[in-house]
């Protein structure tokens, strides 16, 4: 086995995850056709869904903003060989400073408070990054598991703060008082007709640049490189003279305040207060977008465009073919990951037979 | 506090840390063979759901315990086959088994019951019912002990005695036995396992789905033991409390239960004290249900003892080179 080829670059970023995609919506489907529903009826629903028109689009760009932020968290600390789980967490806890700053700020005009928005966003998230990165660099405790137990942290914390504290007298819902309507961030339909009322906004274009500025970052500078070597191998980057705790920190920090810019999404520019929850797992979203993206920016956009559409889509799913709900959406993730991400091993080998000459190539070479 | 409240404390605590020491049980064979677990929610919610949809269909509780552990066998051996036969990441897929569980069941239920996502309520027979143990009666009027014996240790369902039980056996499998023996090696050394011409794979599957068996009882016991029906979600991080008391109890079954115990009692703390007050402050529960989850960090950074796991955990295994 191990006298086997790698695979051609193309195969690898693009082949193999389609195949793990079609996978996954051959099982998804073959659960549709079980339970006695028509798989292709459905999948047409979630297209049109998703695409059918200016409304849908608007809506299915809305949840790809969200899932282009946490695959990016995924993906950047992926690059220096680290599994952040917490996008959840990190993503709920940056809704704190996002509103705190949108209330102080809600006498001024948007734009304004929109930048200083990205800013505390980036700050509470990056904070709840650094610590698991800190305690991983420090103080030797697994990444994974301190992400795991620091989103149920944010979780206790932010019932606590929105409920104790932020929540205005005479108001029953668990959620903060809301932004003046002056301070508002306009969503896109106000320039854009053709998006309607959705909740397409803003932060769209920030999740672009965050796109493009991540690319950057990891391919042409020192910096992606030193975490990119650390992904490959601590050792040499130790010996290099490299801080490997350092890099550590600075990647998870990163990490976090890109999922914290979901809340920016979110608070600032949806819901325009803050209320319990509003993450819906999209910190688990963006793990199978990193790992179907392959951890490329590029690849990370489409990702996102797919399960945006896939979330769009699932919702009006639920209209369309009664009995079928948006769950399904969460199967077909579900097995996203499992196929791209767990169960690579499944058809890699026999690409790369495939790829190497047939077998009797790969069993000469062996 | 008087006698009434305390004991009424203890015995809600007996209750939650069930689900908690089963699973946290179900962790630790699995890691001790070097597979991490992060899919043990997964799993409960899985066998939560068939226990209690098959219950619900068939009228017997068995018939659910059944399809409760069998349902979690095969999500295991899924995991298995991710995690050791294609030499995936383990993290990733208990992650996609956590949200196949949640997706799955969640779509299941809302299809064949029609009840946004819930099973029907379970009616006599379909769950299981408290066991009075015997003497429980008679003993019940003894002063300090009868109390203890009738009210606390008797009077609770089958799968709180399965839990109890399973951890004297979980120390005796793993440390008094060969197969136990083996199953420790795999988890901290599997090339010398290896040389010694025991197969790897054979020792970790087993593992696994020994994990998968006692996932299924900690699931069962939500929907058909606990409650009388699934509910969306209904296992609500439980297998992560149960991670937490995996790595607080550093891998050993014994300090597990007394880490399930307390996590349990906290458990009960908390919904005591919901809008209680304590010397004129209301004690925020959010503090006291995050409170496992900041302990198993500060546990982790290594700033009270050090929790250190198997060492080849976390590492597909492979043959060659």
């Amino acid at each position: 086995m191990s006298a086997l080829k790698p695979l051609p670059r193309w195969a690898d970023i693009i082949l193999l995850p389609l195949i793990n995609l079609t996978l996954a919506f051959i099982v998804a489907g073959l659960v549709v056709f079980a339970i006695g529903q028509n798989p292709l009826a459905a999948l047409d629903a979630i297209i049109t869904g998703a695409f059918g028109s200016g409304y849908n689009i608007g809506y299915t760009l809305y949840y790809s903003t969200n899932f282009i932020f946490t695959g990016l968290a995924v993906a950047v600390a992926a690059h220096a060989g680290l599994f952040n789980i917490g996008g959840n967490g990190q993503a709920y806890i940056a809704g704190l400073g996002v509103i705190l700053v949108a209330l102080a700020m809600q006498s001024l005009p948007w734009w304004l408070t929109f930048p200083v928005a990205i800013l505390a966003g980036a700050a509470v998230g990056g904070f709840w990054g650094f610590v698991p990165g800190y305690l991983q660099a420090k103080r030797g405790s697994h990444v994974v598991i301190t992400t795991i137990m620091f989103n149920f942290i944010a979780s206790a914390i932010m019932i606590y703060v929105v409920v104790n504290l932020l929540k205005p007298p005479g108001i029953l819902a668990p959620e903060s008082a809301s932004i003046a309507v002056e301070g508002r961030m306009p969503k896109l339909g106000t320039f854009i007709p053709w998006f309607k009322n959705t909740d397409v906004n803003f932060t769209l274009i920030l999740a672009l640049i965050c796109l493009v500025g991540a690319y950057f970052l990891i391919w042409h500078t020192r910096f992606g490189f030193a975490m990119r070597a650390l992904g490959q191998n601590p050792t040499a980057t130790r010996y290099a003279g490299m801080s490997n705790s350092r890099i550590t920190m600075i990647v998870m920090t990163m990490s976090g305040a890109l999922a914290g810019m979901v809340a920016v999404n979110q608070v600032f520019g949806v819901q325009y207060r803050l209320v319990l929850d509003y993450v819906a797992d999209a910190g688990f979203v963006g793990i199978a977008v990193a790992l179907m993206g392959r951890n490329h920016p590029l690849g990370i956009l489409l990702a996102a465009l797919l399960f945006g559409a896939l979330y769009q889509g699932g919702n009006e799913l639920q209209y369309v073919i009664p009995g079928l709900s948006k769950e399904m959406v969460v199967v077909i993730q579900a097995l996203v990951i499992l196929f791209t991400g767990a169960m690579e091993g499944l058809f890699r080998p026999a690409l790369q037979r495939l790829f190497s000459g047939g077998p009797a190539a790969a069993r000469s070479g062996g | 506090m008087d006698m009434v409240v305390i004991l009424s404390t203890l015995d809600a605590t007996i209750r939650l840390s069930t689900p908690l020491l089963l699973a946290c049980l179900a962790g630790m064979y699995s890691e001790r063979a070097g597979v991490f677990d992060i899919g043990l929610e997964g799993k409960m919610l899985m066998a939560a759901f068939a226990a209690a949809a098959t219950a619900s269909v068939t009228g017997s509780v068995w018939a659910g315990l059944a399809a409760g552990l069998g349902i979690s066998l095969m999500t295991a051996l899924l995991q298995g086959a991710a995690a050791i036969t294609l030499k995936g990441n383990q993290l990733i897929a208990g992650t996609a088994i956590n949200m196949l569980a949640v997706g799955l069941t969640t779509f299941l239920g809302i299809q064949w019951f029609a009840q946004g996502g819930r099973t029907p309520q379970l009616k006599e027979g379909e769950r299981f019912t408290e066991v009075k143990l015997p003497f429980a009666d008679e003993l019940a009027n003894v002063p300090v002990v009868g109390p203890i014996y009738s009210d606390l240790i008797s009077g609770h369902n089958i799968l709180v005695y399965i839990a109890f039980l399973a951890v004297p056996v979980t120390w005796f499998v793993l440390f008094r036995t060969r197969f136990g023996l083996r199953l420790r090696a795999v988890g901290e050394n599997p090339k010398a396992v290896d040389t010694a011409g025991i197969s790897v794979i054979a020792m970790r599957y087993q593992a696994v789905l020994i994990t998968g068996l006692l996932c299924g009882f900690a699931g069962a016991f939500f929907s058909i033991a606990q409650g009388s029906g699934f509910g969306n979600n209904m296992t609500a991080g439980k297998g992560f409390i149960a991670l937490a008391a995996l790595i607080f109890a550093k891998w050993k079954p014994v300090p597990a239960m007394f880490t399930c115990l307390l996590f349990g009692f906290l458990d009960a703390l908390q919904i005591r004290l919901q809008g209680v007050e304590v010397g004129g402050v209301q004690v925020p529960v959010q503090a006291i249900q995050a409170l496992p989850y900041v302990l198993t960090v500060i546990l982790l950074a290594g700033f009270i003892g050090k929790a250190v796991g198997p060492k080849a955990g976390g590492v597909a295994y492979s043959k060659e080179r």
